[in-house]
């Protein structure tokens, strides 16, 4: 009896942690992988380095888990923002435009040579990140100074940002051929260089909001912006923190992106991938009305995101008819986590609670 | 006296159970053809239940209502209306940006070849409130053009021609009007009543009360205490009756008052000098002395809440200062409040204190963590010392630290609050209605627990709708009565006089 009462608590453990549907979302997609697509699962090990169609999923998935760990904090806050895009648009033609300034001259040449910089790699990063901040920033004043409702205010920046970028870029794409930049995005240290950011900054970003109280005024916020307010926690500060963060996360992202094709393009960087980006923080399972977050949720999500979208075209999809797939996807995925779907999973080994 | 034919309305025996709580205990209801009926009662009397029972919100577990002399059943506000009552609620529910004739017309539009006749629509709307209500206004333009009394006419017009009513019902209608805003109103109710109209009528002013009502019935904790002729009840009585407390008795004050009123401190803490917010609470003076417990008593509406935002911050005073230890406030809000010590037990414990989804221990430290900032964290092995810590000394009914307090009963979700507010170690506490909606014991462990904080000197204002707890807890108490600080009692109190200070009445 009370083995099994220990088993039916271990199990409402399990499946009440944040971390339980994103992982079997992503399983399940695995899954499907294992089932159809034969060497989905191979890893080859080339001079120390790996590689396979998993170490893929992981790199190509670092953009949106990036903006996934930024989006996060500010839907917790019982916000969104639709600018992430842009704004990696803006860092990359910030960056871009450091390295290679051509296109200010209005020429079209090509360099060729992989160590020439217009400036050095320390300016160009810094540079691209505070731009990125800066943008965060706007929005964050917009939300929660000016009162704008956060689609609202972060539309702007959505529409107005990737202007910004073609005016940085002189409305030309720009090529990147510094080699030390492009280690950020195909870089290999045994697994892509990339993860290793979003490892980082995956901890940074928890130490920051576990090991301090920020964490908890995001989520009080979140839940009960006008009993946190009668506790003193101020509001604005905690909104304006969370779209900063949330810019500058997207600053990293655009840096990846562009690293990754060696071109800076302000009309495709980041084209449409806020909403993978606020999808993955869905999944993994922060409510759009805020309160309660898990940032490692959130990442699992965004890997869903990528998993989908890889898997697709593994098994043959064509790139035009990849959102439609996709959607199909996300709509059982959403479907899975809904409280039906959920209470379902809670009442497999546990009779219903007694009230 | 009166026939049973002259009753449009009974309801007779009607019980209806919360959830831990029976919202009404068998109650009787009688309204009269052409007369304009008061129900009056403290929160949670049962007020609103009733007349959710009467428009079909809820469904009574038992008793029946009898309309015109037939047994009805109302199932859902549509039903209701279908069947001659109507109702216009506190908050307008009208489209304030569609133009007055649409509100009072919507989803009966005259049509024309299946398209809406606009001029005849215009035509009707106008019609219709001049002779319903005896109003002239250009109904082509938006309902936000005119004042919150027209829109509350609007309302009423367009609940009386959507069915032919017998029966309307105003919830506090007056809540949100100046003075001559509720006479047009009261105008508008006057002539109704000419035609026959039963009107029920709900307000917390007194004043009104008086003004207007033939009738009033008075409900306290879900049961009737009785039906009254306004001419014969004085308005004393009528208080009295509301909040359950006759004349002679009175409160004995227990020796631990006594006792802690030996350690009260000459200066004041915390000092308001003609503060006040229009709208809110007309400028008063109040101090609060170290080791002492000061009352607010007033009715619901009076203006106790607005007080404590004020002093508390949360609202901004617009006229006259608040000195605290001798030095002026300029930085009003919480956050400037909780570092000086101040503390506020909002009312409102849902909307305004509780943090739902987060743990007990988390809504323990919030305002400590707080007045911390974001990076001088506090400990998780420190928090959950705190948290035991209150827990054990307020007897918070929880498994552990770790549940959230939306699982936790009302009583001790409140307990939480207290615990987050005495976690900060405050000078001057300020708690609203603290007891509400808690049980009895709870409620005396609470008083209790005030009068020992104040004896161990802290500065305590304690608000209350219930007079015999004002009474048995405060040093001192001041009276508010329609947004206005009128009287301050200290030493002995006598009970009598304050409720006529609250009535507004002669002794």
């Amino acid at each position: 009896m009370k083995q099994l009462a220990d088993r039916t608590l271990r199990w409402r453990s399990i499946t009440e942690s944040r971390l339980f549907f994103p992982t079997v979302a992503f399983l399940l997609v695995l899954l499907f992988d294992f089932l159809f697509i034969p060497g989905f699962f191979t890893i080859e090990n080339r001079d120390g380095n790996l590689y396979g169609s998993l170490i893929d999923i992981l790199r190509n998935g670092s953009t949106v888990s990036l903006l996934a760990i930024g989006m996060t904090l500010v839907i917790a806050t019982g916000g969104v923002d639709l600018s992430v895009g842009a704004v990696m648009a803006i860092a990359a033609s910030v960056a871009g435009i450091l390295m290679n300034p051509s296109a200010l001259r209005n020429e079209v040449f090509f360099v060729t040579d992989p160590t020439y910089t217009f400036q050095p790699l320390w300016v160009v990063i810094g540079a691209a990140l505070l731009v990125a901040l800066i943008c965060g920033l706007w929005n964050g004043v917009l939300v929660a100074y000016m009162k704008i409702q956060p689609m609202v205010a972060t539309l702007v920046l959505m529409t107005a940002g990737r202007g910004i970028a073609q005016l940085i870029t002189n409305g030309l794409r720009v090529q990147i051929t510094y080699r030390p930049f492009a280690y950020i995005g195909q870089g290999w240290f045994i697994l892509p260089f990339s993860l290793y950011i979003v490892a980082f900054v995956l901890l940074v970003t928890w130490l920051l909001t576990r090991k301090t109280a920020i964490g908890m005024f995001i989520e009080s916020v979140g839940i009960n912006f006008r009993s946190s307010y009668f506790s003193g926690i101020q509001e604005s500060k905690v909104k304006l923190m969370a779209y900063t963060f949330c810019g500058f996360c997207a600053g990293i992202a655009g840096l990846v992106a562009c690293s990754n094709v060696k071109t800076s393009d302000a009309n495709n960087t980041g084209l449409f991938i806020e909403l993978d980006a606020i999808l993955a923080v869905v999944i993994g399972g922060t409510s759009m009305s805020g309160g309660r977050f898990s940032l490692l949720a959130s990442v699992i999500g965004a890997l869903v995101m990528q998993a989908v979208t890889q898997s697709m075209y593994a098994i043959g999809v064509q790139s035009y008819a990849l959102p439609a797939v996709k959607s199909v996807v996300v709509i059982i995925v959403i479907l899975l986590f809904s409280e039906q779907v959920r209470g379902l999973f809670l009442g497999i080994g546990a009779k219903k609670k007694e009230v | 006296m009166s026939t049973m034919n002259d009753y449009i309305l009974t309801m007779e025996g009607i019980f209806k159970a919360f959830p831990g709580v029976q919202a009404l205990d068998n109650v009787d209801f009688g309204l009269k053809k052409g007369e304009i009926h008061c129900l009056v009662g403290e929160n949670g009397a049962g007020k609103s239940t009733l007349i959710k029972v009467l428009t079909g919100v809820e469904r009574p577990d038992a008793g029946q209502i009898i309309l015109d002399g037939v047994e009805i059943h109302p199932r859902s506000p549509q039903h209701s209306q279908t069947l001659g009552i109507s109702t216009v609620y506190q908050e307008i529910n009208l489209c304030t940006n569609l133009s007055v004739a649409e509100n009072v017309l919507i989803g009966r539009e005259p049509r024309k070849f299946g398209r809406i006749d606009w001029s005849a629509m215009n035509v009707q709307a106008a019609n219709l409130l001049k002779r319903l209500l005896d109003i002239d206004i250009d109904v082509t333009q938006p309902l936000d053009m005119y004042t919150v009394a027209i829109q509350q006419m609007v309302a009423i017009a367009r609940a009386l021609d959507i069915a032919s009513t017998k029966i309307l019902i105003l919830d506090e209608p007056t809540s949100s009007l100046d003075a001559n805003e509720t006479q047009q109103l009261f105008k508008v109710m006057r002539k109704l009543r000419a035609e026959g109209v039963g009107i029920i009528f709900i307000t917390h002013f007194m004043s009104q009360v008086y003004e207007i009502s033939d009738r009033i019935t008075v409900l306290r904790n879900g049961k009737l205490v009785g039906a009254f002729e306004t001419a014969s009840l004085p308005r004393v009585e009528l208080i009295a009756k509301m909040i359950g407390r006759s004349l002679d008795e009175l409160d004995d004050m227990s020796s631990i008052k006594l006792e802690s009123s030996k350690h009260i401190k000459a200066e004041a803490v915390l000092d308001a000098q003609k503060v006040g917010r229009a709208g809110s609470i007309k400028p008063f003076d109040l101090q609060l002395r170290a080791g002492e417990v000061v009352g607010l008593a007033g009715l619901l509406g009076s203006g106790r809440t607005e007080t404590a935002r004020v002093l508390f911050g949360v609202d901004k005073p617009d006229t006259g200062h608040i000195e605290f230890d001798g030095a002026t406030i300029t930085d009003h809000g919480p956050l400037g409040s909780i570092k000086r010590g101040v503390a506020l037990c909002p009312e409102d414990r849902k909307a305004e204190g509780i943090v739902d989804d987060l743990t007990v221990r988390e809504n323990i430290v919030l305002a400590i963590q707080a007045n911390k900032g974001w990076f001088s964290h506090v400990g998780i092995q420190e928090q959950y010392e705190i948290a035991n810590r209150y827990i054990e000394m307020l007897n918070i009914a929880t498994p552990t630290a770790d549940q959230p307090v939306k699982n936790l009963s009302g009583g001790n979700q409140q307990k939480v609050i207290l615990a987050r507010w005495l976690a900060t170690h405050p000078q001057v506490l300020i708690l609203d209605e603290p007891t509400r909606g808690i049980d009895v014991g709870t409620k005396a462990e609470i008083q209790k627990l005030v009068l020992e904080l104040a004896d161990e000197g802290m500065a305590c204002l304690f608000i209350s709708s219930e007079l015999e707890e004002v009474l048995r807890t405060s040093h001192r108490i001041a009276v508010l009565r329609e947004r206005e600080k009128v009287a301050e009692f200290s030493g002995e109190v006598d009970e009598h006089v304050i409720m006529h200070t609250i009535a507004g009445s002669e002794l």
